[in-house]
């Protein structure tokens, strides 16, 4: 995904560079492997990436599905990835600025998201868990979890799934 | 309700009015419990069988009624009445939770007028049977049922317009969403007998799928002194819920013969009403209620 400068990640940036502990957006450089599957019917899989809290409502940050679908058909299969439709997307409607997005083929799929675009907030230190789940039409689902704390400054974690994900990683910095 | 089908209607009436002769069990089959996206259809399957969720044995052919998210009532479409099963679809454009409802109400029951034994008339309401006996009938006997099977599906997150009690007969009320089940997560219901929580009631879990397993899936409990039973899935899957004052047979297949006494005293009806006289003709003398569902558990 490029990285396109908005209004508020450009003042963002700009109050970064006057004062550089203080305003300048944390950032989520996200790796998703999607692994190639040796099958007769493949489909790209429905992906959700949402982050976790104790005690605060799940935010979804990403969702790829079939985003271009006639008459938002896409949305009919949405509930398939089911954890993350129970804890996030049976609240929200599609499409969803900034979150909704389109399939995406097998390989290492990166993503940018930055605080205050799209579904990314700006995190206050804790801990927090990265979930990203994976449905594919007429194959499997799973769902990788990376906990990880936020300090302010920098966080990093990395996990990797059996069937229907990889290597997932990502770094958080600001 | 009105018995828009009385063939159907009383085939049902006849299935309950004799548990101990036949004990199958009434279920509707819902495609989907959970849905996405703002304009689905959900198909659901109508039947009566022993082992859930198979059709093989008759149609429950009633037309459901249709409660939306809203509170105003849905249509159901595309009904058919089939040699096993009753098909119908209901339409999905509002977000939010819908109730799939065959409710089996009415009255049953025989008298003697000038020695000769009658039926009262298929669809006798309550509200009727003071009109329906005529003067001088003698050994009347009726029977008042209410049998409530439901089912809900939601489209979107769940809401919860559709439980508002009506007062009459078994009703259940969330504690837990039942669109909202999770085999790794107990989950609470609470049961009110005409609007008050009913302690004792029994409570029949059985998981679909039985044709498969040597033993049956299923789980007895009773109420406790709020109404509230929790109940914990062995696993995901669609699994059938039968509520009702009165204990299954020990074999567990439907309703048990009923001690009358407890049982009627527990449906809080009066009796008995026999003799004819006039002060009671308006009276059931019995009373028979239950409440079935369908909940769809999902993997965690």
């Amino acid at each position: 995904m490029q990285f396109r400068l908005t209004g508020l990640t450009t003042a963002a940036l700009g109050a970064g560079a006057l004062l550089p502990n203080a305003a300048a957006a944390q950032t989520m450089d996200l790796s998703i492997e999607l692994p190639r599957m040796r099958v007769a019917e493949y489909h790209k899989p429905y992906v959700a990436v949402w982050l976790e809290k104790e005690g605060q409502p799940a935010r979804t940050l990403s969702v790829w599905y079939d985003v271009d679908k006639r008459g938002g058909e896409g949305t009919k299969w949405l509930h398939d990835v089911r954890q993350w439709w129970r804890a996030s997307g049976r609240t929200m409607s599609f499409p969803a600025d900034g979150i909704s997005g389109a399939t995406r083929a097998p390989g290492v799929q990166k993503q940018r998201l930055v605080a205050g675009k799209g579904g990314m907030p700006a995190l206050t230190p804790g801990q927090y868990t990265l979930v990203v789940e994976a449905a594919r039409e007429v194959g499997g689902r799973e769902v990788v979890r990376l906990p990880f704390a936020w300090n302010g400054s920098s966080a990093t974690a990395t996990a990797k799934g059996a069937s229907e994900l990889g290597a997932v990683s990502f770094t958080l910095k600001r | 309700m009105k018995f828009r089908k009385p063939l159907f209607a009383l085939a049902a009436v006849t299935a309950l009015a004799a548990p101990a002769a036949i004990a199958h069990r009434m279920w509707l089959l819902p495609s989907s419990t959970v849905v996405s996206g703002t304009d689905n259809w959900v198909t659901v399957d109508a039947a009566v069988s022993n082992d859930l969720f198979y059709f093989d044995h008759r149609p429950m052919g009633a037309i459901p009624t249709i409660t939306q998210p809203d509170g105003t009532e849905g249509k159901a479409e595309h009904h058919n009445v089939g040699q096993f099963r009753a098909t119908f679809d209901v339409h999905l454009t509002q977000q939010g939770t819908y109730r799939i409802a065959v409710v089996n109400q009415g009255v049953f029951g025989r008298y003697t007028l000038n020695g000769e034994t009658k039926m009262l008339p298929r669809g006798t309401t309550k509200a009727q049977l003071a009109t329906a006996i005529p003067a001088g009938a003698t050994d009347v006997q009726t029977s008042e049922m209410l049998a409530r099977n439901e089912i809900f599906v939601t489209q979107g997150a769940p809401t919860n317009t559709v439980f508002k009690p009506t007062g009459e007969g078994i009703e259940l009320v969330p504690v837990t969403h039942p669109n909202d089940l999770v085999a790794n997560e107990p989950a609470t219901f609470q049961f009110l007998l005409d609007g008050k929580p009913a302690s004792g009631l029994y409570v029949t879990t059985i998981l679909g799928g039985g044709r498969y397993r040597n033993a049956p899936k299923q789980m007895e409990q009773r109420t406790d002194a709020s109404g509230k039973v929790t109940i914990q899935w062995p696993e995901a899957g669609m699994y059938w819920i039968n509520v009702t004052p009165n204990a299954p047979r020990p074999e567990g297949e439907g309703e048990g013969p009923r001690p009358p006494a407890q049982a009627q005293a527990q449906a809080g009806a009066p009796h008995p009403a026999q003799g004819g006289s006039q002060g009671m003709r308006g009276v059931p003398s019995g009373r028979r209620v239950s409440y079935t569902t369908t909940l769809e558990v999902l993997a965690p």
